[in-house]
């Protein structure tokens, strides 16, 4: 812990700390998917620096269920502490709700480099959410051999936010991010 | 509620930078990536909880109890497919869908404690147990709101599939009208539930069509379960007082509203696959009350067992 000394008395600045904070909290990862920051996916919502001079970051669940918010707090926490900033919060910003709209292109980018199949645009409804029997629509390429020739296995896979697919030209199966 | 303050200074003295050089360092400390429950955040922290003007907090707290308690328990239920569906992505689509419940079901439990906590049940001085767990194991049935559709032993499978398709579909209507909640949390807890509900009810939508029209048996046991949930699909619609008067005030949903949308996308599922409405007459509470009032069917209380024995074991245990 060496720059623990660094406290809010010594602090050079506001705007220096806010840089530093933020610089600190977009490095931290997703710990389900680790190729993705928690800012390509889009579940850092903010940074600010509070009248208490403590700095605060805000995450969102990417669903209700989501039980690595226990753990991307506690990974930000330390990850501040090691820029010098031991005196932050983390705070849920539950809404507006998190929508696979808000990974980044570079998120969307390391998705894909890891074998994971990004998602489309998420589906924007006016009026009551229209009932699908049929298989889902999504134009999904293979991240492998990048056929476009895929099926869905199921709607729902090994974590909340992704489905399972398999490639009908290499075989492979593969996960996509689902749009929500 | 959790102290930050306090954890902070706990972590910052059992981590160290060169933590991950040692696979046993973050055994030690209260790394939630160990065990999950491990560290007790608050799944509201810094969301405001106030009341909105013109609204009686016991009654927003019991109406997020009513709609809590519904996905904790169907969530408990779900879960016991896990490792006994009938194929592997079955297993995980129940699985799936019980996690989301379930975080519906602790953002709506500490939202009913944050807005009554005279509802949270008392635990022994220093017990580190949050409002909403004790919420979720320390009430007896009787003080359990959801309705009795959620608590029904699962039957078999196209009776799970018929169970989930009820209720996710009455839900994701209500939650449809809860997002314009003039209660912020409730509102965001319903937008977000929106999303997830949709998959929900279109999963089962879409198996109940491959299991009608299947085999002769896979038919036969989807009216069979249809027939044995249809009873309790009245209570799904009866409005309670509280939710009349939360409705009233505008933070609530009369799920008596929802009917027809909810009717209109049944009939869209039992049409396509060929199964009639089934012919069964409401199943009564008792003396007028039903699950909204803490009448339930004996299926609850052993729910309950299994799912409150370990946490009312250890009142003050630190997991
Ligand atoms: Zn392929």
């Amino acid at each position: 812990m060496s720059a623990a000394g660094a406290g809010p008395r010594h602090a050079p600045g506001r705007q220096s700390l806010l840089d530093r904070a933020r610089a600190a909290a977009a490095a931290v990862v997703d710990p389900e998917l680790p190729v993705l920051t928690l800012l390509d996916l889009g579940v850092l919502r903010d940074v600010e620096v509070a009248d208490d001079g403590a700095v605060v970051v805000a995450i969102t669940p990417t669903y209700s269920g989501c039980p690595a918010m226990g753990a991307m707090r506690d990974d930000l926490l330390r990850e501040l502490r090691a820029a010098g900033l031991p005196d932050a919060r983390v705070r849920v910003a539950l809404e507006p709700a998190w929508t696979t709209d808000w990974i980044t292109p570079a998120g969307r980018a390391a998705l894909a480099e890891a074998g994971i199949s990004p998602p489309g645009a998420a589906p924007r409804r006016s009026g009551p959410v229209p009932l699908r029997l049929g298989p889902p629509r999504r134009a999904v390429r293979c991240p492998r051999c990048g056929s476009g020739d895929t099926e869905v296995t199921s709607e729902f896979g090994s974590t909340a936010c992704k489905a399972l697919y398999r490639c009908r030209a290499c075989r492979e199966p593969f996960d996509h991010v689902k749009e929500i | 509620m959790p102290d930050e303050r306090a954890r902070t200074t706990r972590t910052t003295r059992t981590r160290e930078p060169d933590e991950h050089d040692n696979a046993y360092a973050g055994l030690l400390t209260d790394d939630p990536r160990w065990a999950f429950g491990t560290g007790f955040e608050d799944p509201l922290a810094g969301v405001d909880t106030t009341v909105p003007d013109g609204v009686d907090p016991a009654d927003l707290a019991t109406y997020c109890l009513m709609l809590g308690d519904d996905a904790l328990v169907l969530s408990q239920r779900l879960a016991e497919w896990t490792s006994n569906a009938p194929d592997l992505e079955e297993d995980i689509a129940f699985a799936n869908i019980a996690l989301d419940l379930l975080g519906q079901a602790r953002l709506l439990l500490a939202r009913a404690a944050a807005a009554d906590p005279t509802q949270v049940p008392a635990l022994p001085a220093g017990s580190p147990v949050p409002d909403e767990d004790r919420l979720a194991f320390f009430r007896d049935g009787t003080a359990l709101r959801n309705v009795r559709l959620a608590e029904l032993p699962n039957g078999d499978f196209a009776q799970t599939v018929a169970r989930v398709l009820l209720f996710a579909t009455w839900r994701l209507a209500l939650f449809e009208e809860l997002a314009r909640s003039r209660d912020a949390v409730l509102a965001a807890v319903a937008a977000k539930g929106v999303k997830e509900l949709t998959y929900h009810r279109d999963f089962a939508g879409r198996w109940f069509l491959v299991l009608a029209r299947g085999t002769e048996e896979s038919r036969r046991r989807l009216v069979a379960g249809l027939e044995a949930l249809w009873p309790y699909r009245a209570e799904l619609f009866a409005t309670h007082d509280v939710e009349r008067a939360v409705a009233g005030a505008g933070v609530g949903v009369d799920p008596a509203d929802v009917a027809d949308t909810v009717d209109a996308v049944l009939d869209r599922v039992l049409e396509t696959s060929g199964v009639e409405r089934p012919d069964v007459p409401p199943r009564a509470g008792v003396l007028g009350r039903a699950g909204r009032d803490g009448r339930h069917t004996e299926a609850l209380s052993l729910l309950l067992a299994e799912m409150q024995s370990v946490a009312r074991a250890h009142p003050l245990g630190q997991w």
